[in-house]
C-alpha cells in the first residue's frame, strides 16, 4: 500500500468517525504493549492532541491534532474579524518567538484556531496570515466545526460567547504544549512584553525536547 | 395525548415537521401525561433572563426544544459506561475528567454501591463526560438560556420567579443540602412543562457553561485584564434578588470542563425532530 493510499484511508477513517462519544480510540491499556514495530506510543492521557476531529487550515488542508505530535507548539484561539485583542494575541506569540535563539525557534510551531468557524474559512485565514506576514512553515491558522471548537476551548480553558453583532467575547490565552501535547504553561498576559515566566517555560521545553 | 388515534397523530406530526412548525403557547405539554416520557417538549417563548448582556437588551428568545424530564441517573450512566468504557473512572483520560474525583462515590469502575443508588442523579461527572453521554443518545446538553427558561416555571406558571414563596422554597435547598445524601430523581413536583428536579436536587451542566463571563470573576480584575476580552459584551446580573439563579451562574462560571463535583450532574436536551 503506498503512502498516499494510506493517508487517504486515514483521512476517510477520520472523516467517518462519529465525532465524539463512542469514537475515542481504544484505550491505551488494550494496545499490545511493547510491540517491536516502530509504531508511536499512545498519547498520554492528559494530551490535548487526543481530542478527536478534523481541523482545516489556511491552505484548506484537513488535519487532526494527533498529526501535530512531535514538536512543542503554542496554541491560541482567536477570530479573523477581531479588531482589538486577537491581533495582540498573534503579535504576542510572534514577540515570544523573536526572543528565542534561532535553533530553538526552528523547533516551535504555532497553532491558532478560530472561534468563528462560520466565517473563518481557509481563504479568510490565509488572508490574515498574509496580512500578518506569518511564516506558514511555523504557523497554522485553522478552524473546525462548532462542537470541536467548543471542546478545544474547554481543554484550553478559554471562555467565549458570540455577541449579537457577530463579534466574540473571549479570554485570550496562549498555551504551550510539549511534543506529546501536554499543557506545560499558559498565559493570559498577552501584552507587547512577553510573559517572562511563560517564556522561560517555553525555552526550557524547546531545549529538552 | 392518551387516546388519540395513532395514525392521525403520526400524520399530523409529519405535517408539522414538514412545515417547520414551532409550537406556540397552546402546544404546552400536559403535565399529567399518563406515561412519563423521557423527553418533554418545551414550547418556544421569550423570558427575562437574570443575565444582562450589553449586546442583548430586552427579553431572551428561546426556540422550541425537548428537555429530559429528570436528570440522568447513576443507573443510566452506568449503562452508558458499559457501552463506552473509555468513560469508566479507571480509564477516562485525565484531559476529560479529574481522576480521583470523577465518579469517585461509585463502589468501583463498573458498580454503583451504596453511595450511588440507581435512581439518584449521577454526579461527579465532567462536562466532557456529560456531553459524550448526551451525544451517544443523539442529544446535547441544554444551553444556559434553555435551562433558565424552563427553570423559571413552577407547577402552574411559566414564570414564577417574582413569587416570594417560590423563591423561598428554592432557597431552602441551599441551606439544607450540604451534607445530606442526594434525593432520587423525580421526587420534586413537576413544573408546568412536566419537567422535574430543576431545583432542589443538584447543579446541572449546560452546553455553554464556558460562555458565562461574569464580571467579578478573576478575568476582570483590573483594566489591564479587560484586554483579555475581545470586544464588548460584558455580563452583569440583572436581578440581584434572584439569588438561586445567581448561585447557578457563579457556579457554572467558575468551572472547567474536566471538573467532577459531588453535587453537579446533568440532563440532556435535543432540537425538535
Amino acid at each position: 500500500m503506498n503512502a498516499s493510499i494510506a493517508s487517504g484511508v486515514v483521512a476517510l477513517l477520520l472523516a467517518a468517525m462519529p465525532a465524539w462519544p463512542a469514537a475515542a480510540a481504544p484505550t491505551p491499556a488494550a494496545a499490545p504493549a511493547r510491540a517491536a514495530a516502530p509504531r508511536p506510543a499512545a498519547l498520554p492521557g492528559d494530551s490535548v492532541l487526543q481530542l478527536p476531529g478534523v481541523f482545516t487550515d489556511q491552505s484548506a488542508r484537513r488535519f487532526s491534532l494527533r498529526e501535530r505530535r512531535g514538536q512543542p507548539q503554542l496554541v491560541g484561539m482567536f477570530y479573523a474579524s477581531c479588531q482589538s485583542v486577537c491581533p495582540l494575541l498573534l503579535n504576542s506569540a510572534a514577540a515570544m518567538i523573536r526572543k528565542l535563539e534561532p535553533e530553538e525557534r526552528g523547533r516551535l510551531r504555532v497553532l491558532m484556531v478560530s472561534l468563528d468557524p462560520a466565517r473563518d474559512n481557509a481563504a479568510r485565514l490565509m488572508q490574515l496570515a498574509l496580512e500578518h506576514r506569518l511564516d506558514l512553515a511555523q504557523w497554522t491558522l485553522a478552524s473546525a466545526d462548532g462542537q470541536l471548537t467548543r471542546r478545544l476551548a474547554a481543554v484550553l480553558d478559554i471562555r467565549y460567547r458570540q455577541l449579537a453583532g457577530g463579534d466574540f467575547n473571549h479570554t485570550a490565552a496562549l498555551t504551550l504544549l510539549d511534543a506529546d501535547g501536554r499543557i506545560v504553561a499558559r498565559t493570559e498576559n498577552i501584552g507587547a512584553t512577553p510573559d517572562a515566566e511563560f517564556l522561560a517555560a517555553l525555552q526550557r521545553t524547546l531545549r529538552t525536547q | 395525548m392518551r387516546a388519540v388515534p395513532t395514525l392521525r397523530l403520526v400524520v399530523l406530526q409529519l405535517l408539522l415537521a414538514l412545515a417547520g412548525f414551532s409550537a406556540g403557547a397552546d402546544a404546552a405539554p400536559s403535565a399529567a401525561a399518563a406515561q412519563p416520557r423521557e423527553y418533554l417538549r418545551i414550547p418556544a417563548g421569550e423570558f427575562h433572563s437574570v443575565l444582562r448582556y450589553e449586546d442583548l437588551p430586552g427579553n431572551r428568545q428561546v426556540a422550541a426544544f425537548e428537555l429530559m424530564r429528570e436528570p440522568v441517573t447513576n443507573a443510566q450512566f452506568l449503562a452508558f459506561i458499559a457501552r463506552h468504557p473509555q468513560w469508566r473512572r479507571d480509564r477516562v483520560a485525565p484531559l476529560y475528567a479529574e481522576r480521583g474525583l470523577y465518579l469517585a462515590h461509585w463502589r468501583s469502575a463498573t458498580r454503583l454501591g451504596k453511595d450511588a443508588l440507581p435512581d439518584q442523579p449521577v454526579t461527579r461527572v465532567s462536562w466532557f463526560a456529560a456531553t459524550a453521554y448526551c451525544e451517544a443518545r443523539h442529544a446535547r446538553l441544554p444551553t444556559w438560556n434553555e435551562w433558565e427558561y424552563v427553570a423559571a416555571a413552577d407547577a402552574t406558571r411559566r414564570d414564577a420567579r417574582q413569587d416570594p414563596a417560590w423563591r423561598a422554597s428554592i432557597l431552602e435547598w441551599y441551606s439544607t443540602n450540604a451534607h445530606a445524601p442526594l434525593g432520587v430523581v423525580g421526587s420534586h413536583e413537576a413544573n408546568v412543562y412536566g419537567v422535574q428536579d430543576l431545583h432542589g436536587l443538584i447543579w446541572e451542566w449546560t452546553e455553554d457553561y464556558a460562555a458565562l463571563l461574569v464580571s467579578g470573576d478573576n478575568r476582570l480584575q483590573s483594566d489591564a485584564d479587560r484586554l483579555k476580552f475581545c470586544g464588548a459584551g460584558a455580563l452583569s446580573v440583572d436581578d440581584r434578588d434572584n439569588y438561586p439563579m445567581m448561585m447557578r451562574v457563579a457556579m457554572l462560571a467558575s468551572l472547567r470542563g474536566a471538573n467532577s463535583i459531588s453535587t453537579l450532574g446533568f440532563r440532556c436536551a435535543r432540537d425538535l425532530p
